[in-house]
């Protein structure tokens, strides 16, 4: 933002300029004029439009802001003899419209803000005091002192406040110079603070006062970081402990190792984006598909494990090498099979609004909402899982034919049953893991590749056969990668990771929560 | 994004290449002489067939076209395709397929640097004849291949130079991000060097290299957002490869980075790769090409007409390597006929000095080191993933596939 600094003082004159001559003249036709005469100069090359449209909103009127938006937004035209014509709606391709570049855009962010400070909309306001953080000049001052007046909202006052710091940081004179830093030094933003560094250099007989607000913000900062890392670290737990939990099922349950295991997710994820193509037509529907296609999902891939379960795998119980090569196989089928139906190219899966965006956390803490909401579904699908072992029919019989199945066999249980449900149960979890993929990860044949090698070793980390073991494992690995990253980079994080296992899996080859009693010794 | 029929691009390409076979019986005036056989050798399987096909229908639709206006020296163009599926080793042994056994008389093909790395013993070996149309790292030239892509003075230093520029925001501090293998690292080599050079020390540097389809950015990005909280106008420069492109900007978009805030440039994101992508979090981040589907030039125009007739979709999109393909074509049958013959060694002294005037609205020359003389354009994306062209040079500039930047290239003499 510094080219619209040093374009402001230019600005500014011809603005000063102007103003002097409506006081002389006749004010109203030339307030007219003045605006219609700028509003050319939207058109006009970079350079020229970014200067209008600071003009433009240094002037205050507001019939600029339709104008403003529209060139925003690529919906202002060229009409005929040198006019401007706002189309209502995205112009149909081939018309003229008035393209922008990234320096009108930040002009466009500033004016818009100017104007948008008195509107009646809360977040419109919003969005105009963080604008006017970021392309603060001292001119704005008792825009924002009046602002700050009359708003009520606590949030949007932080931001005015903060606004009206950088703007008095613009300032000439120490004193109101000093008053920004105060306020500034407040914050917990790292924009407040890069403009503290920025102005730092400008006026050294304010250094012990520069000095000590970028120390202060530095200290909140440190913990918000740490605060941001932790979630980051629980994010990429989550992730890690939704793929995995089918696995825990299958192979820690079963002792089936499913080499296909990522396919399932990969189904997962396909089965969202067929319900979401399914829901597109319909209005009501197409916000509802994402949550739609968790019930889909499982049933989708449940079907297709219990298929598997019963058409392949059962013959091989037992021989853990074929059956390894057996499921190895059937990944690579599925695989081709979806390649074949849906093209090699990734298929986009749109996020609802709800999922897109930050959450801002008291000590402006930042988080990706897609990412929370995966944490939650994560342990969401944890809890079920539980619960369906713990407390279901089904989940009794799954362990009584664990534990042991020809006692099982003779209390009337059926084994054969119990065997394909339960694989039919790993692999909608795994589906389930695809719905929530498909929300941060590319939905391509080859999704779950990626996810077979970090769902074994989540399981084989916790305890195979213990599902805690998998969450704990999960997050333990999560949160380790995430803190490594920022000193060895996300490559040799990864193998630092694989190296920690391997000491880990040598000193307690069972793993964190390893199962103890006659169960374990089969 | 609309629902694409998922057969659609491959029956397409199904009915292309019947086409071109089917083209014989309608021109019996070739009947009398062997035909010029041209090898094609890019990925149809695997990661990188979602870029190499479209290259594939571009060099069978050049081969048409060619037919179509009586081949060269009154001998009709037969394509010999071959799938190395994405499969480095298996490059070099299509290759070897293609010079030895079917005796093609020149290749067009590979997209990735490491797959060229491993055809370039075989085409050296057999002397071959191999086009290469993709934007890359320099540090190369054999007498064996033709380099239609850019090189990095024609792709990214302009690029960087763009972001320090007033219009660009000024930039100060640059986050180098990439896929960790040769072509990534090697650029941000030659440009740390070039930043060096223009007084930006290593501190307003960072780089980071993530593996091929990572997808957990929110890392990198935080980073990146801390590196640029330091006072001082940062941009993102990106050799991010492949569809790890995709959640890079979603992340992006999440953490509420505008492009007029830290602007990121790419280099390996085009029309293709944004067909995938919601683009509209990525209105304002750049792009740089030496050609863009949004030029507006007569041959540009004739090359949409061509394409999209050829693949029967009027909604297909062209992009950069699908130009340089097309330029390479031409340069090569100008290059025969002048010869006189497809044989290697005369058509390699007859392609020096060629000129096409190329779908990018400029006059490009082939110089003696093998590499094409480029316009440089900066595209902004825009929402309905086309690219907004913001800034271009006034001529075609010359290749340095030897980058001066890097320092053991100062001893290098020219061959």
């Amino acid at each position: 933002m510094q080219r619209a600094g040093a374009k402001a003082p230019v600005a500014r004159i011809m603005l000063r300029f102007l103003v002097v001559l409506f006081l002389f003249a006749a004010p109203s036709a030339r307030a007219q004029d003045a605006f219609t005469e700028l509003l050319s100069g939207l058109a006009g090359g970079f350079a020229q439009q970014a200067e209008t449209v600071q003009r433009l909103g240094l002037l205050g009127d507001q019939r600029a802001l339709p104008y403003l938006r529209a060139l925003g937004d690529t919906r202002l035209l060229r009409g005929p003899d040198n006019t401007l014509v706002v189309s209502p709606d995205q112009p149909p391709p081939g018309s003229d419209v008035i393209r922008i570049n990234n320096r009108v855009r930040g002009a466009l962010r500033g004016a818009l803000g100017r104007l948008q400070l008195s509107s009646t909309d809360p977040n419109e306001r919003l969005v105009a005091a963080e604008a006017m953080l970021r392309n603060r000049s001292a001119e704005d001052i008792p825009l924002l002192e009046a602002a700050l007046g009359r708003e009520t909202e606590a949030r949007i006052r932080d931001r005015l406040a903060l606004a009206l710091g950088g703007a008095r940081l613009a300032a000439d004179d120490p004193a109101t110079k000093r008053i920004g830093i105060l306020a500034l030094g407040k914050s917990t933003s790292p924009e407040a603070r890069a403009l503290l560094l920025q102005a730092r250099a400008a006026s050294p007989e304010l250094e012990t006062e520069f000095a000590a607000a970028i120390a202060s913000i530095d200290q909140r900062l440190a913990l918000r970081r740490a605060a941001e890392l932790a979630f980051q670290g629980l994010s990429l737990g989550s992730v890690l402990m939704l793929a995995a939990l089918g696995l825990a099922v299958t192979f820690g349950v079963m002792g089936i190792i499913n080499m296909a295991h990522g396919e399932f997710v990969m189904l997962g994820a396909y089965a969202t984006f067929v319900v979401q193509e399914l829901c597109r037509g319909i209005p009501w529907l197409a916000p509802w598909s994402l949550p739609l296609s968790v019930p889909v999902a499982f049933l989708v891939t449940a079907l297709i494990g219990a298929a598997m379960e019963r058409g392949l795998i059962r013959f091989l119980y037992g021989r853990p090498l074929e059956t390894l090569l057996l499921t190895f196989g059937f990944g690579m089928v599925l695989q081709q099979v979806v390649r074949l139906i849906f093209g090699a190219q990734n298929r986009e899966v749109i996020s609802p609004p709800w999922m897109q965006g930050t959450l801002v956390l008291p000590g402006e803490i930042t988080i990706t909402q897609n990412r929370a909401w995966i944490i939650l579904f994560a342990l969401f699908v944890l809890l079920a899982t539980l619960a369906a072992i713990r407390l279901t029919r089904f989940g009794l019989e799954m362990r009584a034919v664990v534990q042991n199945r020809r006692i099982a066999a003779t209390m009337g249980i059926r084994t054969g049953r119990v065997d394909a449900m339960t694989f039919a149960f790993g692999s909608g979890i795994a589906g389930l893991a695809g719905v929530a993929l498909s929300q941060i990860d590319n939905v391509s044949p080859n999704l779950g590749t990626g996810y077979i090698i970090d769902s074994f070793m989540v399981v084989v980390f916790g305890g195979v056969g213990s599902l805690m073991g998998t969450l704990v494992g999960a997050f333990t690995l999560g949160l380790f990668n995430k803190l490594l990253e920022p000193y060895a980079g996300v490559v040799l994080a990864k193998v630092a990771v694989l190296v920690a296992i391997m000491i880990f899996i040598q000193r307690r080859p069972k793993g964190l929560f390893a199962l103890k009693g006659r169960a374990a010794d089969q | 994004m609309s629902i694409k029929l998922p057969f659609f691009t491959r029956r397409t390409a199904i009915a292309g290449l019947g086409a071109s076979l089917a083209m014989p019986a309608i021109r019996p005036a070739f009947a009398q002489t062997t035909p010029i056989k041209v090898g094609v050798l890019h990925s149809l399987s695997g990661t990188m067939a979602i870029s190499e096909t479209a290259l594939r229908d571009t060099v069978l639709m050049m081969i048409e076209w060619q037919n179509s206006k009586g081949g060269i020296l009154g001998r009709r163009l037969e394509a010999v395709v071959v799938d190395p599926a994405s499969n480095w080793p298996l490059f070099a042994e299509k290759a070897r397929e293609l010079l030895a056994v079917s005796k093609v008389d020149v290749t067009f093909g590979c997209w990735t640097s490491v797959s060229r790395k491993s055809v370039l013993p075989v085409f050296e070996e057999l002397n071959g004849l191999l086009f290469y149309p993709v934007q890359y790292e320099g540090e190369e030239e054999s007498k064996n291949i033709f380099y239609t892509g850019a090189a990095p003075n024609q792709q990214a230093i302009p690029a960087v130079e763009y972001l320090m520029s007033a219009d660009g925001g000024g930039a100060k501090r640059i986050a180098l991000l990439g896929t960790d293998y040769v072509y990534p690292r090697t650029t941000n080599r030659i440009l740390r060097g070039f930043l060096n050079s223009k007084g930006i020390t290593d501190a307003d540097i960072i780089e980071e290299y993530t593996p091929f389809g990572h997808s957990d950015w929110q890392g990198i990005v935080a980073r990146v957002k801390t590196f640029a909280s330091q006072g001082k106008k940062t941009a993102i420069v990106s050799t991010i490869n492949g569809d790890a492109n995709v959640p890079f900007y979603r992340e992006l978009g999440n953490q509420g980075i505008k492009a007029e805030d830290i602007p990121c440039v790419a280099f390996s994101v085009g029309e293709e790769e944004l067909a995938g992508i919601d683009a509209r979090p990525l209105v304002g981040h750049l792009a740089a090409w030496n050609y863009f589907m949004s030029v507006q030039s007569p041959a540009n125009t004739e090359f949409l007409a061509m394409w999209r007739a050829y693949i029967k979709n009027p909604r297909r999109v062209t992009n950069d390597p699908m130009e340089a393909t097309l330029t390479g074509f031409k340069m090569w049958a100008q290059a025969v006929a002048k010869a006189g013959t497809t044989a290697v060694d005369p058509v390699r002294d007859a392609m020096i000095g060629q000129k096409v005037d190329s779908p990018c609205g400029y006059t490009e020359e082939m110089h003696a080191n093998h590499h094409l003389s480029k316009p440089v354009m900066i595209g902004e994306i825009q929402a309905d993933g086309q690219f907004n062209i913001i800034s271009k040079t006034p001529t075609a500039i010359p290749a340095e596939n030897w980058s001066p930047f890097i320092p053991e290239n100062a001893n290098r003499r020219r061959p």
